[in-house]
């Protein structure tokens, strides 16, 4: 298993890191017991994505998929937020290795929960508009629950 | 790059310079394929008895309890699995091991399972240790085969070997042991502690990969894992790997004669970045430290995850692991961690440093300014972190 020099170069010097004092939406996603954590703070204002920062608690792809979910995101709309794809985030990247997908996955629905805030927050439902959020993005056993959290 | 320490000994180990000296003139002058008749080939194979003999000589065997194989995986799986069918026959279809054994062990014991074996894995505590009086009270009429490490790669811990072999033989059960971590840093003496088999890599003690050995008490009749010519008197198929096989008996010599001396320096200056490292808050030291291998210190720092440690400290020139290297690339935590009781979470943030006689006082320092710095950096932008601040205050 190998990054590529984008990954290490984000991992290294992570954009974006660290809590927002005025952020308007807060989504957390992910688990200690999988091994990763993400959060994200956005500060949204006209519907434009002004603001963003995250912390990750997790391996070297969730902090640089974290770190380029940012970028990716920073002055968007919300809508254009919202169509960003974990495959988005794997290609910005020049890719990632098959074992840590599941990390650009937790950066989308991390994008995701934190719209998800803001609306709750305005007092909209955020389901019509977000869609369902995977806080845990392992796979999955019979019985629904996550093959590697239990 | 300023610093560079390597401090993943227990994957691997560099060759030395008198280990690879004594390889050479098989590579390129002796080349002769042992099994031939013509003159060079009996220089190697007086090679390949020579090293046979040294080896047996380091773990107080004789010659022919020694036999060369590819590595500690292939050691394992013929000791396990074709150690646990020698008394098949008699209806004994149960195996005693550890659950933080290398996979190598593990794997080899699950396809026995499969094919009907039952499997009792002994507690290793929090310590890392198992106790002997469980071992005792494991062993069955159908008791098959006993297969527990002599030290784990992970957190170092010795197992009570002696006391282990001494049950087994008492109760007439097949002992084996993985002894790839201890061949070289621990004095073993197969006799006095009652082993019937013991693996062996090269590698772990600055010999070439792809070289290791099994030692097979005299009287086990193992059937074979590699069937072919007749090499290893008929026991083990494959050309032997003559360099290699020299390498690393000039490697288990060196390591055995300055092995006191070594230990002493090497637990000195573990201990040392043991002290040093436990000053960060929230940070545990795994396994027992007193039966230990010199050279290994394994830690975890909550609130943090240890790939990313990994890579920060590689950005930062040091060579170290998380876990073993075989399972990097999976997603869970190390299976040995668990086995001592630690909670995912905490298992997920551990960090193994292994030392050989090639580190020094100058690496230590090194590592005890380097790791509080990224340990603090990673933590500043850890929501776990911040949990486990707000938790304890």
């Amino acid at each position: 298993m190998a990054y590529s020099e984008k990954v290490m170069e984000h991992f290294a010097n992570p954009r974006n890191v660290g809590e927002l004092e005025d952020a308007n939406g807060i989504g957390e996603v992910g688990n200690s017991k999988c091994g990763d954590i993400m959060k994200m703070y956005i500060k949204i204002e006209n519907g434009i994505i002004e603001k963003v920062s995250f912390k990750t608690f997790g391996c070297g792809a969730a902090i640089a998929t974290s770190s380029m979910a940012t970028e990716l995101i920073k002055g968007k709309s919300i809508s254009e937020a919202l169509k960003l794809t974990n495959k988005a985030v794997m290609e910005a990247l020049d890719g990632l290795p098959p074992v840590k997908v599941h990390c650009s996955v937790l950066a989308e629905q991390a994008i995701k929960a934190a719209i998800s805030d803001y609306y709750t927050r305005q007092g909209i439902d955020p389901k019509a508009i977000v869609g369902e959020i995977n806080e845990c993005c392992h796979d999955h056993n019979a019985d629904g629950s996550c093959s590697v959290c239990g | 790059m300023n610093h560079y320490v390597y401090a993943d000994n227990a994957a691997t180990t560099a060759v030395s310079k008198k280990v690879l000296d004594a390889m050479m003139p098989y590579l390129t002058e002796f080349y002769g394929n042992p099994s031939s008749l013509y003159s060079i080939s009996n220089v190697t194979k007086k090679a390949i008895e020579d090293a046979r003999n040294t080896i047996a000589k380091c773990i107080n065997a004789i010659s022919k309890e020694i036999y060369f194989v590819s590595g500690g995986s292939e050691a394992d799986n013929w000791a396990i699995k074709c150690g646990a069918m020698i008394s098949e026959n008699k209806g004994k279809k149960h195996i005693i091991t550890t659950a933080f054994e290398h996979h190598a062990v593990l794997h080899s014991v699950e396809s026995l399972r499969k094919q009907g074996f039952e499997v009792t894995y002994l507690d290793v505590h929090e310590n890392g240790l198992v106790r002997v009086e469980e071992l005792e009270k494991a062993i069955r009429e159908d008791t098959a085969l006993v297969s527990i490490m002599y030290a784990n790669n992970e957190i170092g811990t010795i197992q009570p070997i002696e006391k282990i072999g001494a049950i087994c033989r008492k109760h007439k059960v097949l002992f084996h042991t993985d002894a790839v971590q201890a061949v070289g840093n621990v004095p073993i003496d197969v006799v006095k502690q009652n082993i019937d088999m013991l693996s062996m890599s090269g590698h772990k003690f600055h010999a070439p990969k792809g070289i290791g050995a099994l030692y097979i008490r005299k009287g086990i009749n193992l059937k074979n894992l590699i069937d072919g010519g007749a090499q290893e008197r008929n026991k083990r198929a494959g050309t032997e790997n003559v360099a290699s096989i020299v390498g690393m008996a000039a490697a288990l010599q060196e390591a055995c004669n300055n092995m006191e001396e070594r230990n002493k320096r090497l637990t000195a200056m573990r201990n040392r970045l043991a002290e040093g490292l436990s000053k960060i808050e929230h940070s545990r030291i795994n396994g027992d430290m007193t039966n230990r291998l010199a050279g290994n210190l394994n830690m975890c720092f909550e609130g943090i995850e240890g790939e990313s440690l990994l890579l920060s400290l590689d950005l930062k020139g040091i060579a170290s692991s998380s876990g073993s290297a075989c399972t990097s690339g999976s997603l869970d935590p190390s299976h040995v961690l668990l086995a001592i009781g630690l909670p995912h979470e905490i298992a997920h943030g551990s960090l193994r440093l292994t030392f050989s006689d090639d580190n020094t006082e100058e690496d230590i320092d090194y590592i005890l300014e380097v790791v509080p710095q990224i340990v603090t950096r990673l933590r500043s932008m850890s929501p776990l972190w911040d949990k486990i601040i707000k938790e304890n205050n």
